[in-house]
């Protein structure tokens, strides 16, 4: 390795640790003292508020099933890349990015656009059945896995390319068929990519905001989130509430990294 | 009873691998599949093994076809030249996989991975993961596993290929001994001519897609089909438009030997217990020959010296051929 001298060393400490502090260290403990601010009150209102309530039980219900989602298709998708030659790879390969890099306002209005029980493409067939997508459940966590579908991919891809496919022939050529070989073999060998991509899917759909504004209608108590309680209390002067509710969202995020980076064997193999 | 590889063709892209591949493989001895880099050893047996789908042709093994059975069908030992073990499980469980999948009582497969890792000296590492074993011991535990279903044949891509050269030989002795013991019909392949000599029952020469020669070390060595063969197996040069091992040509000081090629010697090199010259005659490039010190010492060759050249008596020769060079 290359020494660096000492100065510079020190300069690009204090530089990086300064950079963190400001920008997420100090406004996040701020977060947090303001909801202790009067000690628990701010937390026992919000949690005896209904809508505060009832916009975590649905962010819970819509994270939830959004990460159970991307993580079968997750891995399902990512085999397919990896493992699989077909027409439009690489196609699908770009698509899987489109969620990184389009707004989610935007993926909002798409989804919009093609559910709608007015005029939706498909949103009109789908509510003569009898089915609500929009302003509904259905649709928040379909915006929710849109956004948050690349993160399980984007774990998983690179380590089933670092493995490679000779442990799975190896367990074909020994008898495994491709259920199993996949249960005893390839699992076990990107558990932890797949647990890593599956954290970090559950906070992405966690602190989803945009496009599931747009999908829900922000209805009280019907389909609203946390996120959108924070700014809606926020927006009342509810203050107190608001750092409540958006303590809680960031608790739930931190806590998920804070268990895997325990869980995590040192040098993941 | 034996494995069948009939009318075997494999294209990757515009690129043939295999080019009709037709060989018989004999039960119960041990063939090396041997061949220069790239000459389609490693896609015969994979498509041997179910790993790989060939575009035409048919594939027996031991009397049933197998040409389109799938690999976990086939009860084939495969072993991988970079082992391909399981990294997340000990080596007990990396030899017990094959007998789990079949869903054996528990003691039986206990008991069965116990000889086992015995069988391959690794008795006293069964609970370390393959990341804390030794190259070698790694493709001894990929060997175990790959017994442990008892296949009808054991196929081993280039299996110490990644070893040094001490472990090599030792393992290939190895090798040997344990085919001795347990008489799998065994095909490996290398692209080093000495392994495949020591130790093979049956060699298999394949080049470019092609089977050059099959027959037994001697055979090979002593009537190669062609100059391929011929040069693949050892050191060859040329006199007189024919291909002979350098140490197969008698040197001569006079030129009472009837068709003797008259050269002069132009560089000696003595090296251990042999003595290399280079002799130029009337056409390029110059004869190499190897005398022992001995020899050269009777013959009190140097540089300059006039000598006559014949090949031994009993020496193979093949004559020199430009090869085919049809698509
Ligand atoms: N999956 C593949 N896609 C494209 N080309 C391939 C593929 N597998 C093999 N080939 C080509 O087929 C030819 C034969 O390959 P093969 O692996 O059988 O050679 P080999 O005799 O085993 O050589 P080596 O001793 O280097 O392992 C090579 O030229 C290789 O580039
Ligand atoms: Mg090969």
């Amino acid at each position: 390795m290359v020494r660096t001298p000492a100065p510079l060393r020190w300069l690009l400490r204090v530089v990086t640790i300064g950079y963190l502090f400001m920008l997420i260290a100090w406004p996040v403990s701020l977060v947090v003292r303001t909801t202790f601010e009067g000690g628990l009150a701010n937390l026992q209102t919000a949690l005896s508020d209904p809508e505060v309530v009832h916009a975590l039980q649905m962010t819970g219900i819509v994270a939830g099933v959004a990460v159970v989602a991307n993580l079968l298709f997750g891995v399902g998708i990512s085999l397919l890349l990896v493992r699989y030659e077909f027409p439009g790879k690489r196609v699908l390969s770009t698509l899987i990015d489109v969620p990184l890099s389009v707004s989610p306002v935007v993926v909002g209005l798409a989804l919009l656009l093609v559910y709608n029980s007015r005029d939706g493409w498909l949103g009109r067939p789908l509510d003569a059945a009898g089915l609500q997508v929009i302003f509904a459940t259905p649709g928040m966590v379909m915006a929710t896995v849109f956004v948050a579908l690349p993160l399980v991919i984007r774990e998983v891809v690179p380590v089933l390319e670092e493995v490679g496919d000779e442990q799975e022939q190896a367990a074909r050529s020994l008898g495994a068929n491709g259920v199993q070989t996949f249960w005893r073999v390839t699992l076990p060998s990107i558990k932890w990519a797949v647990v890593y991509g599956v954290v970090l899917s559950l906070a992405r759909s966690l602190g989803e905001f945009g496009a599931v504004k747009i999908v829900s209608g922000n209805v009280v108590e019907k389909t609203q989130t946390t996120t959108l309680v924070v700014e809606q209390t926020y927006q009342n002067f509810e203050q107190g509430t608001a750092y409540a509710a958006a303590f809680l969202l960031a608790f739930a995020s931190v806590l998920c990294i804070v268990i895997v980076s325990i869980l995590r064997p040192k040098d993941p193999a | 009873m034996s494995i069948e590889v009939a009318g075997v063709s494999k294209r990757f892209g515009d690129f043939v691998a295999l080019d009709d591949v037709s060989v018989t493989i004999p039960s119960g001895q041990l063939t090396a599949l041997l061949g220069p880099s790239g000459g389609g050893k490693s896609t015969l047996l994979r498509i041997i093994a179910g790993l790989e789908s060939s575009d035409t042709g048919t594939i027996h093994i031991e009397g049933t076809e197998a040409t389109h059975l799938p690999a976990q069908k086939r009860n084939v030992g495969f072993v991988f030249q970079h082992y391909a073990a399981f990294k997340h499980m000990s080596v007990a469980k990396n030899v017990a996989f094959g007998l789990e999948i079949r869903r054996r009582p528990k003691n039986e497969v206990r008991a069965r991975v116990d000889e086992l890792l015995r069988l391959v000296h690794l008795q006293q590492f069964a609970h370390r993961l393959p990341a804390q074993l030794s190259g070698g011991q790694r493709q001894r535990m990929a060997l175990a596993r790959a017994l442990a279903v008892e296949p009808t044949v054991l196929l081993l891509d280039e299996p110490f290929g990644a070893l040094d050269a001490k472990v090599r030989k030792e393992l290939r002795d190895w090798l040997r001994r344990l085919h001795d013991e347990v008489h799998v019909t065994t095909v490996f392949v290398t692209h080093d001519q000495e392994e495949a000599l020591e130790v093979a029952d049956e060699i298999v020469v394949i080049n470019e897609g092609r089977i050059e020669q099959v027959g037994t070390p001697d055979q090979l060595y002593d009537e190669p089909a062609n100059d391929f063969v011929m040069s693949f197996l050892g050191p060859v040069t040329r006199l007189d438009g024919e291909l002979v091992r350098p140490h197969d040509l008698d040197v001569l000081d006079h030129d009472r030997v009837l068709g003797a090629t008259p050269g002069t010697v132009t560089r000696v090199v003595r090296v251990g217990f042999e003595v290399r010259l280079a002799v130029r005659t009337a056409v390029e490039p110059d004869v190499s020959v190897v005398l022992t010190r001995a020899e050269a010492r009777g013959l009190g060759v140097d540089v300059g010296s006039p000598v006559w050249l014949v090949p031994t008596r009993g020496a193979t020769t093949v004559p020199v051929m430009p090869r085919a060079t049809a698509g």
